[in-house]
Order: C-alpha cells, then structure tokens, then sequence
C-alpha cells in the first residue's frame, strides 16, 4: 500500500519513456507520495477530526462536562434498550453526559500531547544536533546525559515528580517534556553525524559561515524528517503515559474529563456497565493509533530509498 | 575483550552514581521530608526534633554522601510506612516482579522471534502485513485498558483465568500476556529487519548455493546472526517492564514492587521511593551492561569499535 507510487514509477519506466511527462518537483513528489499511502492519509484525516472535536467543543458537545444529574446517574447509552437520544453515551456514576465528557477530553488528550512532543523536541533536538555536530567531548558529555535519562524508570519517576509537585495540567505537561526528549537526541544525534559528513557542511565551513548558521540552514532541513517522525512517535507516547498516570490518580484530577481518569472512575462499574470502559479507551486508541500512522507514513513519505 | 569489559564497567559505575545523585535529589527537592516523616497533626516541634533526629538540618551534600554510604552497605532506610527496612521490603516483593517480568519477556520471545523471522523470509506477503499489523494496533493500546479489557473478557464472559492475586499459575496468566503484548513488536522489528539484512549477505547466498536446505540456512546460519541486536534489545525492555509493572501489578493486584511503588508514593513514603528508582535505575544499569557485554562477545566487530 505505502509503495504504490515508487511502483509505478519503477515498473513502467518504457511508457514514462515513451510518453511525455511533466517532471515533478520534489515538492510535487511528495505530496504525490503522501496521496499514495493509505496510512498517511487515514492518520491524517483521523487526527484531524480530534483535533477538529477539540476546538469546537464548547459548541458540539450537547451538554456541559462538569454538569452532574444524579437523579440521571448511569444512563445507558442509546443504542441499548433502555438509552435515549437525550445522552448519546449515556452518563457516568455522576450523571455527567459521557459524550460530551469525551468531546472535551479530545482537548486534555491533544493539549498535553502535543505540548509535552514540543518541551521534549526543543530538548531532544539542541542535546542530538549539537552532539552530532560538534562530536568529540561535548558528544560524550551528551551521550552520558542520555545514558542517565535512559535508566530511569519513566513511569516511576514521572508518577513520583507528579506526587511530589501535586498533579495539574501543567506539571503533567512539564514531567512528560522533561522525560520523553531521549529519542530525539539519541535520533537526532546520529542522523546530524549523518549529515554533517556530506560535502556541503564542510563547503559551508571553508566559507566561513558561522556556526549557527550551519546548524540551521544546513543541518537542521536535512534532519527534519527524523525530527517529525520522532515527534509523531513521542506525542503519541506522551498521549498514553498522560493517560496511564490519570488512570493511577496521579495525572491529571477530577473533574476533568480526561479519558484515561474516566476509564479509572468507571472501573467500579465496569462489571455491569462495560460501556463505560470501552468508550474512553477506545478514544485513546484510535487517536494514538492515527499518530502513530501518521508517524510511519511520514517516514515512508520523506525517505522512500530507507524504507523496510 | 578485557578492555572493553572494563571501559564498559566503568561507564555503568559512573551512571549508577549520577542516577543515585538523581534519585536522591529528586526527593530532598520536593519540600521538608521532615513534615512528611513527622505525619499529620505533628506539631512544630515535633518536627523540629525529627529534623534533628535524621539530620535533615545538615547541608544537603553532607547528606547525600551520608545516605551513599549506606546505600553501599546495603542500608536503604526504614520505611514510613511498614517501619521496617526497605531492602527488606524489596527482597519480599522483587521475586513475583522478577518472575512476571522474565515470563511476561519469555512470551514476546515465543511469539515474536517466529513471526519476525517469517515476516522477514516473506517481506510484503500476507505474514509480513500481519505482523506489522499487531506492532501498529499494540503500539496504540494504552496498557491499563488493555488489562480492564481482558479481565473483562476473560474474568467475567468467558470466566477462564482468575482476576486478581498470585496463588497459583493461573493468576499469571493475564498479566504475562498484558505485560508481554508490549514488547512484541520491538523484538519483531529488530528480528524482522536482522533476517533481512542477513539473508541478503554473500554468506547466506554461499550457503543457498552450497545446497543447503532453506530450514539449515534459516536456522543454522542466518537467525544466529539476526539473534544479536535482539539480545541487547531483551535487556533494555526487561528494564522498560520493571517500569511498566506499576500499571499490570496494580490492576491485578500484584504484590510486587511495581504495587509497591505506586502505594509508596501515594504514602509520600520517601525511603521506599528512592529505594525502589534506585533499584530499578541500577537493575536497568547492569541488564544494559551484561547486553553490551554479550554482545561484544557475540559480535567481534562491536568491541573493537
């Protein structure tokens, strides 16, 4: 499926021959490569949807997230018998409409993913490019720096640093970016190694740019596309530890509607009302799995020749 | 070999310092312990005799070194909570941990040692999507979901495995599965892409053309080669598992140290915390070093590097 287009390309060069074609620029290839893979697309059409629902959620949710009802409590949702179209998912042990509940947890989701990819990118990125790039000891300070990072236990510590600071969104967001910016080092610092070997880098050093310049006319386009797919990965990584640790009571409170919390206050429940577990987690699921999609289809897109 | 051995031991003594420096700051930051020690209703005094009685009043680098010297004769402190010490707390819980995570590690291997080398053997076929099906669908599956959902399914509708406890093998059941579905795809990529880069070198075409049968090749030749990046990988994601055994002990409850840990932070019990990072962390440090270790072993070509 991801290879299509470079088939296309390869099987039928006598009737690209024989035929004449427009080239494409390389940015037309591309964009011809993303309409080619199926997981590119489905990821992105999926994540933008969430990110769509995010936004406008005051105005879609039919119900406000924080209402309780208890005259309401545990409603089923509409397609069992006794759901009404009053709560499309029913309600929670609050009587908090669950739809709109996972309308506005899209935003928690999104928000803290997203954020905690950029404070771990920003980290990643500055630690794997200038270790790549200047190499010798400040490579292996860096590397030391890695190594330590790496033999902490994330879970452990993060639910330990959240405990200590008392849980918000922000101290979340900050525990996440200050943990997950690994990969993008240890990523980044081989691919600017990479890089800072071809020619033009050394061309560019004859000619006496100066030093930030290279890192950021010719070192950094050339390894943005390990950047994005890292931060792919580690948004989605982000997104499933926020999940984790709101599970365990430590992420982010009540009342919000984090989907990872509404899984853990539904738990009691669960026996009778599996629903109420499958719908949350579900949410998380399918948005995680749209970026990892996403994540993979770029790396197919960007480095076609480095696939498999 | 020797120098290797050593330069690579040094480096993991230097790590376990630095992590250790971590692991103890990052308590002694968060605020007074002596509040947290003193419990609630304390009062001023009573904290400031605690203070006294632990030393929390003396400059935090006295301090450190003090808790070092201790850690290094095997005295992490009391606990909190259970007022008894927490290497003794840690002997009791490490043993189900360790067994969860070694069995939960062997059933990855069982499953995706097979399936990366016939993904690899058949690149693009029917096998191949299929595996990576199950790396992109598990990749996305948040772990504690993933334990409500078989507890549902085989707790509850199909009644076949008891949900929660450690009284006989059954109870491992689930949580092996859990706890191993997480590791599957990294051993099946690394296998996956090992066999492919082995099955097209010069060596496997000589011994394809030599005659020999597909399974000797397979087997005998190609797999012993791919096996070595997977090896360091094994080590490296039993550490990962000591870490991911808070959310799967906690859910089945488990009385291991991945329990413990999460019920110790809940407790603000700061001995046991830092004991159980610092466990974790050196535990994590030596996996890597004995991989590092077997692998230039293995591979002549690493430790000459």
């Amino acid at each position: 499926m991801s290879d299509t287009v470079e088939n296309h390309l390869q099987t039928a060069p006598d009737e690209i021959a024989a035929v004449p074609v427009a080239r494409l620029s390389p940015k037309q290839q591309l964009i011809a490569r993303m309409r080619g893979h199926f997981g590119f697309k489905v990821g992105l059409i999926v994540l933008v949807t969430f990110t769509l629902v995010a936004i406008l959620a005051p105005w879609i949710a039919p119900h406000d997230p924080y209402a309780q009802d208890l005259a309401n409590r545990l409603v089923q949702p509409v397609w069992s018998e006794k759901g009404s179209w009053a709560h499309i998912l029913g309600t929670d042990s609050l009587g908090r409409d669950y739809l709109s509940r996972l309308i506005y947890g899209a935003q928690i989701s999104l928000v803290i993913g997203f954020s905690a990819m950029l404070i771990s990118g920003l980290i990643g990125t500055v630690m794997g490019i200038t270790a790549g790039y200047f190499g010798g000891r400040v490579d292996m300070v860096i590397s030391f720096i890695i190594l330590n990072r790496l033999s902490m236990p994330v879970v452990l510590v993060a639910l330990a640093v959240v405990s200590l600071f008392g849980s918000s969104l922000i101290i979340v967001i900050l525990v996440l970016g200050f943990l997950l910016w690994d990969r993008f080092a240890v990523v980044l610092r081989s691919a600017t190694m990479q890089v800072r070997a071809i020619e033009y880098v050394a061309a560019a050093e004859v000619l006496g740019s100066p030093v930030r310049k290279i890192l950021f006319r010719d070192i950094l386009p050339n390894v943005s596309n390990h950047l994005l797919v890292v931060a792919s990965i580690e948004m989605a990584h982000a997104i499933l530890l926020e999940a984790s640790l709101s599970f365990l009571g430590l992420g982010v409170q009540p009342p919000l509607p984090s989907w990872g919390l509404m899984v853990s206050e539904a738990r009691p429940f669960m026996f009778f009302m599996p629903w109420l577990i499958t719908i949350p987690g579900t949410a998380i699921f399918i948005v995680v799995l749209a970026i990892n999609l996403l994540g993979d289809g770029l790396r197919d897109v960007t480095a076609p020749e480095g696939r498999n | 070999m020797l120098k290797y051995t050593v330069k690579r031991l040094g480096l993991a003594l230097i790590v376990m310092l630095t992590v250790s420096i971590i692991s103890f700051t990052l308590v002694r930051a968060s605020g007074d312990i002596a509040i947290a020690v003193a419990g609630e209703g304390a009062t001023d005094a009573d904290i400031e005799a605690i203070r006294q009685q632990f030393g929390f009043d003396r400059p935090l680098v006295v301090q450190y070194f003090d808790w070092a010297g201790d850690v290094l004769t095997g005295d992490l402190g009391d606990s909190l909570f259970y007022r008894e010490p927490v290497v003794q707390l840690l002997v009791e819980r490490m043993p189900v941990t360790m067994t969860l995570g070694i069995l939960s590690l062997g059933f990855a291997m069982l499953l995706a040692i097979p399936l990366g080398v016939l993904a690899a053997v058949f690149p693009n076929s029917i096998i191949d999507r299929i595996c990576l099906g199950i790396a992109v669908l598990g990749q996305a599956t948040p772990s504690f979901w993933f334990a409500l959902l078989m507890i549902l399914m085989f707790g509850v509708i199909w009644p076949v495995f008891p949900i929660s406890g450690t009284d006989s093998w059954r109870h491992f059941i689930m949580p092996i599965i859990v706890l191993g579905y997480y590791v599957i795809p990294a051993i099946m990529r690394i296998t996956r892409a090992g066999m492919i880069e082995v099955l097209e070198s010069d060596y496997i075409r000589t011994a394809k053309a030599k005659g020999l049968n597909t399974h000797a090749v397979l087997f005998k030749h190609a797999l012993r080669n791919a096996i070595i990046p997977v090896v360091s990988l094994l080590a490296v994601q039993l550490g990962f598992m000591l870490g991911g055994s808070v959310v799967v002990e906690t859910i089945f409850s488990i009385n291991g140290v991945g329990h413990l840990a999460l019920l110790s932070i809940e407790r603000s019990d700061f001995p046991m915390i830092q004991g159980i990072v610092l466990t974790l962390a050196i535990l994590y440090i030596l996996l890597t070093l004995f991989a590092d270790i077997l692998n230039g072993w293995l591979d002549p070509r690493i430790r000459i590097s």
